[in-house]
């Protein structure tokens, strides 16, 4: 048993959504990963013609928030804040909130939201069923 | 007279993927055993961050779980062994926010927060050994000591 | 208590049992009204009697069998269950393990009674024998009653610990995207973590941008109470809401201050009415006076 295939980053969901990138993670991230997809997306919003509005990460469909993750996250917005855009983190669990609170993790400088679409209007954007979503190209 | 229980399974720790493995396995076994949701979160995230400082930090080694039953009282308990280089300040190590590479430095006294029982075994140069165990409770029990 | 030869025991308690059988139906009808049955099986009478039967055969085969000081008998087996949920009824009532075995020892003198009255009738060879085997069998019956109720209390307390828990951290929905929680009595680490469920649990079902920690029931604010509430506050921060503690008296301030309790950067109010205001203002939501809309008192 050598554990579980990884998920290829190119594999996560990110979709543009007007100008936002939607980031959807679902279930478990192996830690290559998860710093795989930190990069990706601090590489989209550097160089793509289309200026980067914002970010948004789902992870509604995240059990486990362990410290690495957690720092994945926090570093993915201090990346994206240099680079002056804006990221929400949205959709955290109950119990994932209750755990990295215990863990002593309470990520301050994260911008949080409950849901995607609270998350599109934090940024000044339309709800989700306003702007056409694209999905991305391979990274 | 009660033997100690033989381990219900032994699982590597020995990669990435390894690490995913141990995640799923442990929740699966929490959720058997019937601990409510909140307390399987809490028993696998720690999982998780033992689980990788046995990887990052012992070099790789193995988790054993074995379940527990005494008397109407169902368990878990997660044993991490690694044979690396060991922890040659345990006192240090325990302390928040300290860190020898990457992370938040959360790992150990992160972990021991979020479980019930907590045994930490580490000799410079004999590897280490840490323990965890959680018992199902349809009360939340109050926390005794600090948090 | 002994009875006179091993041979004469075992005659003993099957004259036991016979009698038991024989006398079923009569027994059955005195135990009915004792509190024991009565107020577990309220029903109707004839629902006690038939569960009164149900443990008068049980006696009966473990006195046939002639295990009357055993609690495991298997004779005990087909009424374990009745036994058990006959103590739980009872613990749930507020009796103790004790009054429920008290209760059943109050059924010993009825049976007693009615076997001295079979002996009055037709001269029994070993009636002394007899009593003091009913007393045994009785004591037995007690025992295994005792065994049942002991474990169920264990339950029902540990039950009603939730509940009290969960009862006493009500989530209440104040406004459109606001939800409040009075928090009362001492918040330790228990208290907390249901408050905490309950409260983030809410966020999700209100889609509540704000949450109100009402302290104004909360005795003392010592760092301890301060770290439960700065918990809280992370946590529904990290759901994308924002807490506001209000409640905070004078003396509290006064104590949060001289302790050095730090509390970052949790946005506090005096009072609950206070705290909605401001939640209410964030929202951009004006409350302004109209019509009124009830009649003056003629």
């Amino acid at each position: 048993m050598s554990g579980l295939p990884a998920t290829p980053a190119s594999s996560v969901p990110v979709l543009a959504l007007g100008d936002v990138l939607l980031v959807t993670l679902q279930g478990e991230l192996h830690d290559g990963t998860a710093e795989q997809l930190q990069d990706h997306i601090t590489h989209r919003i550097a160089h793509h013609p289309v200026p980067v509005g914002g970010v948004v990460i789902d992870i509604s469909g995240v059990e486990i928030v362990d410290s690495f993750l957690g720092r994945i996250l926090a570093e993915i917005a201090a990346n994206a804040r240099l680079l002056a855009t804006r990221t929400v983190v949205a959709g955290m669990r109950p119990a994932v909130a209750i755990t990295l609170v215990e863990l002593g993790l309470t990520l301050p400088g994260l911008v949080t939201a409950l849901d995607v679409d609270r998350a599109l209007s934090l940024l000044g954007r339309a709800p989700s069923a306003a702007a056409p979503a694209h999905p991305e190209g391979d990274a | 007279m009660h033997a100690p229980p033989a381990p219900t399974a032994r699982l590597p720790i020995a990669s990435d993927a390894d690490l995913a493995w141990v995640r799923q396995q442990v929740r699966r076994a929490a959720a058997d055993l019937g601990f409510g949701l909140v307390q399987q979160t809490k028993l696998v995230t720690a999982a998780s961050e033992l689980a990788r400082n046995t990887l990052v930090h012992g070099g790789g080694g193995h988790v054993e779980m074995t379940v527990l039953e005494e008397g109407a009282c169902r368990g878990l308990r997660l044993s991490f062994v690694d044979t690396g280089p060991g922890i040659r300040d345990v006192e240090l190590a325990m302390t928040d926010g300290y860190t020898t590479g990457g992370g938040l430095g959360m790992g150990l006294s992160g972990a021991k927060r979020l479980v019930q029982e907590f045994a930490l075994d580490s000799r410079p140069g004999e590897g280490t050994n840490v323990t965890v165990t959680d018992w199902v409770s349809g009360v939340p029990s109050p926390r005794t000591g600090a948090p | 208590m002994q009875v006179a030869d091993h041979d004469t025991a075992e005659e003993v308690a099957k004259e036991l049992g016979g009698f038991l059988e024989r006398r079923r139906e009569q027994l059955a009808q005195r135990w009915a009204d004792a509190p024991l049955f009565r107020t577990v099986f309220t029903v109707s009478r004839d629902e006690a009697v038939e569960a009164c039967k149900a443990v008068v055969d049980a006696l009966a085969d473990v006195a046939r069998s002639n295990r009357l000081e055993d609690v495991q008998a298997p004779g005990f087996g087909t009424v374990r269950d009745q036994l058990g949920r006959m103590a739980a009824s009872r613990t749930q009532a507020g009796f103790s393990s004790s009054q429920i075995a008290g209760e059943v020892a109050g059924l010993r003198e009825p049976a007693l009674a009615l076997l001295r009255t079979e002996f009055e009738e037709s001269s029994a060879e070993h009636s002394e024998a007899c009593l003091l085997a009913l007393t045994v069998l009785m004591g037995t019956l007690r025992l295994v009653v005792m065994e049942t109720s002991v474990s169920a209390g264990e339950e029902l307390i540990a039950r009603q610990r939730l509940q009290l828990l969960e009862v006493a951290t009500p989530v209440i929905k104040l406004w459109e995207g606001i939800v409040a929680v009075p928090l009362i009595g001492t918040l330790d680490s228990a208290r907390s973590q249901v408050v905490m469920e309950s409260l983030l649990e809410a966020i999700v079902d209100q889609r509540a941008r704000y949450a109100i920690l009402d302290i104004t029931g909360v005795p003392t604010v010592d760092s301890l109470v301060a770290q439960h509430l700065m918990k809280t506050v992370a946590a529904a921060r990290l759901m994308g809401a924002e807490c506001i503690v209000s409640g905070i008296r004078p003396a509290i301030a006064q104590t949060i201050v001289h302790l050095g309790i730090d509390l970052g950067s949790i946005i506090t109010r005096a009072g609950l009415a206070d705290a909605l205001a401001y939640a209410l203002t964030e929202q951009g939501i004006v409350v302004s006076q109209g019509p009124a809309q009830g009649g003056s008192p003629r």
